[in-house]
């Protein structure tokens, strides 16, 4: 049961990866572009804690720690830079 | 109980993916950043809880990305909303006012 | 359940190969940095599904994270600069 619960839930999260990464590719702005790099950090994490629940391994936890890190600066870095950079 | 876990996680899922699906079919930008980040905090928040059901003893290091994911992900949505309207992201055409616009007027 | 992971890594493969056109094919810079940086993301995502938690930890901090930022620091200075004038 559990199982099959966990394998609809990775087929949620890939067609998600899909539709983000089809928003970041054809993004006619950079600000989509931004968005859709947002968006696809969050959902990497989500699938970095079913690939540690699959795993049965509590290390892979602390990548997505840095994952969550990382998707904060890095939005940042770049609103600062869109406007105008001061 | 486990099932319990597995049913919220999946959940969590679900609206990760309705996010998605608003960040490709919305508008404009504006209305992309409500439907991608929103959604997906909420769904990332609860696959964590749904993992930390399954998984009692992880609850520490899952508490701790959800909460910084709770704490940092709507700044920075608000970020990027403030950088896309003044680097003049286009409105949809069927938006009816920007009082933001109507402001920065009158300021200066 | 157990080829979970195999079907992650061939999306995430796929998705490497479409964020590396738009890093080349993109017209605006902001655009071209933030695919780089995105096939950087998805590169560690992969390690992490090879089971090397330490090595995607250190690609996601060097790779996606601190190139990215540089290259936003660089343009932002060169703008505020006005380089290419002397």
């Amino acid at each position: 049961m559990v199982e099959i619960i966990l394998t609809l839930a990775a087929v949620c999260v890939g067609l998600a990866f899909l539709l983000a990464l089809y928003r970041f590719v054809i993004g006619p702005q950079t600000v989509d572009r931004v968005i859709g790099f947002d968006v696809l950090t969050i959902i990497s994490i989500t699938g970095i804690v079913l690939a540690a629940l699959l795993a049965q391994r509590v290390v892979y936890l602390d990548v997505a720690l840095v994952y969550a890190l990382l998707s904060f600066l890095g939005v940042i870095v770049v609103a600062r830079y869109l406007e105008g950079g001061q | 109980m486990d099932v319990i876990g597995a049913l919220i996680l999946l959940a969590g899922t679900v609206f990760l993916l309705l996010g998605s699906l608003g960040l490709l079919r919305m508008p404009d930008a504006y209305n992309r950043i409500q439907a991608g980040t929103k959604a997906a905090t909420l769904g990332t928040l609860l696959t964590l809880l749904g993992a930390a059901i399954l998984m009692p003893a992880w609850w520490a290091k899952l508490l701790l990305i959800g909460l910084f994911l709770l704490f940092t992900n709507p700044l920075s949505s608000q970020v990027l909303a403030r950088a896309a309207h003044r680097s003049g992201a286009a409105l949809a055409p069927q938006t009816g006012v920007d009082h933001l616009a109507e402001d920065r007027e009158d300021l200066s | 359940m157990s080829n979970i992971p195999f079907v992650m890594a061939l999306l995430l493969a796929v998705a490497m190969i479409a964020a590396a056109l738009v890093a080349v094919r993109a017209t605006a810079t902001v655009g071209a940095v933030l695919a780089a940086g995105l096939v950087s993301l998805f590169a560690s995502v992969m390690f992490l599904l090879l089971a090397a938690p330490d090595v995607a930890m250190t690609e996601a901090a060097i790779g996606s994270g601190l190139t990215t930022f540089l290259f936003f620091f660089v343009m932002g200075r060169i703008r505020r600069e006005g380089g290419g004038n002397d």
